[in-house]
């Protein structure tokens, strides 16, 4: 049965890793039924958690007051996710690179180099609190060789 | 075979502890930091560990997991003892060489394969 698509969602959530788990399983339905591949699938499912984690845990810092908005629309070419959280906003050029000297090492800082390598499009706004990312159906994103920034 | 919380399984070879990851998903901190109790708790017991991390029935992880997994790694060597992690789903290590944990962490195709690793160090 073909699925009716574009589908279109918009969604507010607490600031707690577990309540990602409704709208996440509603987006990865939409793309299974939409005939996105298990490598989109697993992508997307991971930038998602990547995403979520960081607006809850550095933007909202855990406080419960506060929300993430999630916006998201599946049609027949890419899915489009936008994460917004009430944090203060961070500068993605500033993050440094969890792949070179001790920052191997270092338990943290992993999340954004995912988002970046499963996503074809990854921005931020200009505050930093608001995530725009984009992953198009059955085709792989590029490997990035150097630093996220 | 002891089953702890059932988030790891774990069996004592002749020269090796291999500590199973049980659960398919492990995505929230809660899991993570129970795994992290749970596997240091075998690791405290057992200065000088040969450590197997089978990841087998693991088909999706978070980034909070690699951080427990370079915890894990250096308690181990702390105690002087040696890591290894083994069966690996594809899709997972896709995020150990996208992140390059590929070049921290010693990494073999199953159980047997990484067991054998230690003793054929001199």
């Amino acid at each position: 049965m073909a699925a009716e698509m574009p589908v279109r969602r918009s969604v507010v959530v607490e600031s707690r890793p577990s309540a990602l788990e409704q709208s996440c399983r509603e987006i990865l339905s939409a793309l299974e039924a939409g005939g996105f591949s298990q490598d989109d699938i697993f992508a997307v499912h991971l930038a998602l958690e990547e995403a979520f984690l960081n607006a809850v845990k550095h933007g909202n810092r855990m406080d419960p007051t506060k929300k993430v908005q999630i916006d998201y629309t599946v049609n027949q070419e890419k899915v489009e996710i936008s994460m917004t959280d009430e944090g203060p906003g961070f500068d993605p050029g500033r993050v440094p690179d969890p792949r070179v000297g001790k920052n191997l090492y270092r338990p943290e800082g992993r999340g954004l180099l995912l988002i970046r390598s499963y996503m074809h499009t990854v921005e931020y706004n200009e505050r930093g609190n608001s995530l725009r990312m984009v992953r198009r159906k059955n085709q792989s994103v590029p490997r990035c060789g150097k630093a996220a920034t | 075979m002891a089953a702890i919380q059932p988030r790891i399984s774990v069996a004592y070879t002749n020269d090796a502890t291999v500590i199973a990851f049980t659960d398919e998903r492990i995505l929230e901190d809660i899991d993570v930091r129970a795994l992290r109790e749970a596997v240091e708790s075998v690791v405290e017991q057992a200065p000088r560990i040969h450590l197997v991390l089978d990841f087998r029935h693991v088909k999706f992880l978070s980034s909070a997991v690699l951080g427990l997994l370079i915890r894990i790694s250096k308690r181990v060597y702390e105690q002087e003892g040696e890591l290894r992690l083994c069966n690996i789903h594809p899709g997972i290590y896709e995020v150990f060489k996208i992140t390059r944990l590929t070049n921290v962490f010693e990494i073999y195709e199953d159980v047997e394969r990484a067991t054998r690793s230690f003793s054929s160090r001199p």
